[in-house]
């Protein structure tokens, strides 16, 4: 943790390997980012499989929080697509449990934030882009390729148009891995900043600044509140955003 | 609201798998690249290509092994969970409302008994008054006749005594009569004579 006498904020993001595999002399150890990945899979399933398997009229409450979670993404996808946008359920939930379940337990102290990996949101991002594109084209053909061209805008406009609708559905999977990235890497960060303050502070020796040492670890506080805050929120927004993507591939036409 | 599983999740696999394992081979090429050109300066983790591969590889088993077993065990459960529910919260509504009817039914045929017995009874209090009206009034009738018979026979007994009183009151006159003229005359007249004289002074008047 202590890096040349300081406390090291991008410590928390390193990866070790805790199982090395190489096989045909790729790396693919069993670090702890993988870990954590089973630790979510293994949450989430807790919840979803085990909750559920008292099949209860009157729900018990880890039952009640597993129907929470699907009333609460059937509620947002039939909101942006309609009853036809249900067909995707299960992958916009497996994304949303994933993110949310990442993002949270990445707040337990000594843990693993796996979506602090560009990697990781960039993947997940790249597989909401590529199935849009896909069922997309598989189901609407070339007429896909109409959400590139917004009806009623005058013809001499229309390449500039075209172009810019382009560059903005092709900047979509950067802006959707980055904000997922950006907002973890950023909340962690500032966390590991204000603790080390306070660790800092009351090793100095100085009177003074053992009275003022309180201070950041109150905003270590108030920002972990924030932090949980924008755990939740930005799994809601990977998958809402996941949602309007899909509804371009389901209904093409502006 | 129960959500079924469609045909493209089958593609989408395919999708998954394919996009993984480019990814995985390209980031691990990127790996090699990166280790070949320097190796010393400790790069900031999450941009390490290093580890590109390892995350890819892991995420992808991760997150397949979720979305199977969300797919195929998890959400289908928790739907027939919950349509199950709403079924059974609408059979019992049904239900309910179906005791209500009856219990209004019920509540009005108890009305309607009740009118019936309110009515019932009406008329048999009517028929009791007028039975006993018609036994008073023939009872009336009868002491009424009783009482005019014996009248009657008041009166007759009073007529024959009062003529009885009169045939004396005529006997005792002509006696009276013949007794005043022998008084009189010093001759007695026959009883005939007195009779006929007595009844002429009482036709008279």
């Amino acid at each position: 943790m202590a890096a040349g006498g300081g406390i090291d904020p991008i410590h928390q993001f390193h990866i070790a390997p805790i199982v090395e595999l190489k096989p045909f002399g790729i790396d693919l150890s069993f670090t702890n980012t993988s870990l954590w990945m089973v630790i979510v899979l293994a949450v989430v399933s807790a919840i979803m499989i085990y909750g559920s398997s008292q099949r209860s009229v009157v729900p018990g409450r880890l039952q009640s929080l597993a129907e929470m979670a699907y009333e609460f993404v059937a509620a947002t996808m039939t909101g942006v697509m309609g009853k036809e946008g249900l067909k995707f359920f299960p992958f916009v939930f497996s994304l949303f449990m994933f993110v949310l379940a990442s993002n949270l337990l990445g707040l337990l102290p000594g843990s693993f934030t796996v979506t602090s990996q560009i990697i990781v949101t960039a993947a997940l991002a790249l597989l909401v882009i590529s199935i849009v594109v896909i069922y997309g084209i598989v189901k609407h053909g070339t007429h896909f390729f109409g959400l590139f061209v917004p009806s009623g805008v005058p013809g001499w406009l229309l390449p500039f148009m075209v172009l810019i609708e382009a560059v903005s559905f092709l900047s979509r999977p950067v802006s959707l891995s980055l904000r997922l990235f950006g907002n973890m890497l950023a909340g962690h960060i500032a966390l590991k900043v204000f603790g080390g303050f306070v660790v800092v502070l009351l090793g100095s020796g100085a009177v003074f600044n053992y009275a003022i040492a309180p201070l950041p670890l109150l905003l270590a506080v108030a920002l972990t509140a924030l932090e949980v805050l924008v755990a939740v929120l930005q799994a809601y927004v990977f998958a809402i955003l996941t949602c309007v993507y899909l509804n371009d591939a389901l209904h093409p036409g502006h | 609201m129960p959500v079924r599983s469609s045909g493209f999740a089958r593609q989408g696999w395919l999708l998954a798998v394919g996009s993984f394992a480019t990814l995985v081979a390209g980031a691990a090429q990127a790996a090699e690249q990166k280790h070949g050109l320097s190796g010393e300066k400790a790069s900031f983790p999450p941009f390490d290509p290093a580890h590109f591969a390892s995350n890819l590889f892991w995420l992808a088993i991760t997150f397949a092994a979720l979305y199977w077993l969300m797919s195929k065990v998890a959400l289908p459960r928790l739907g027939s969970i919950m349509e199950e529910r709403a079924e059974t919260i609408g059979r019992d509504l049904d239900q309910a409302t179906e005791m209500q009817a009856k219990a209004e039914d019920m509540a009005q045929a108890y009305e309607k008994a009740l009118a019936e017995a309110r009515k019932n009874a009406q008329g048999i209090a009517q028929a009791a008054r007028e039975t006993g009206a018609k036994a008073s009034d023939a009872q009336r009738h009868a002491t009424e006749a009783e009482l005019a018979a014996k009248m009657a026979q008041a009166e007759a007994t009073i007529a024959t005594t009062k003529t009885k009183a009169m045939g004396n009151v005529r006997d005792l006159g002509s006696d009276i009569a013949a007794a005043i003229v022998t008084k009189l005359t010093g001759q007695a007249p026959s009883a005939s004579e007195a009779s006929a004289a007595v009844d002429q002074a009482l036709t008279r008047g």
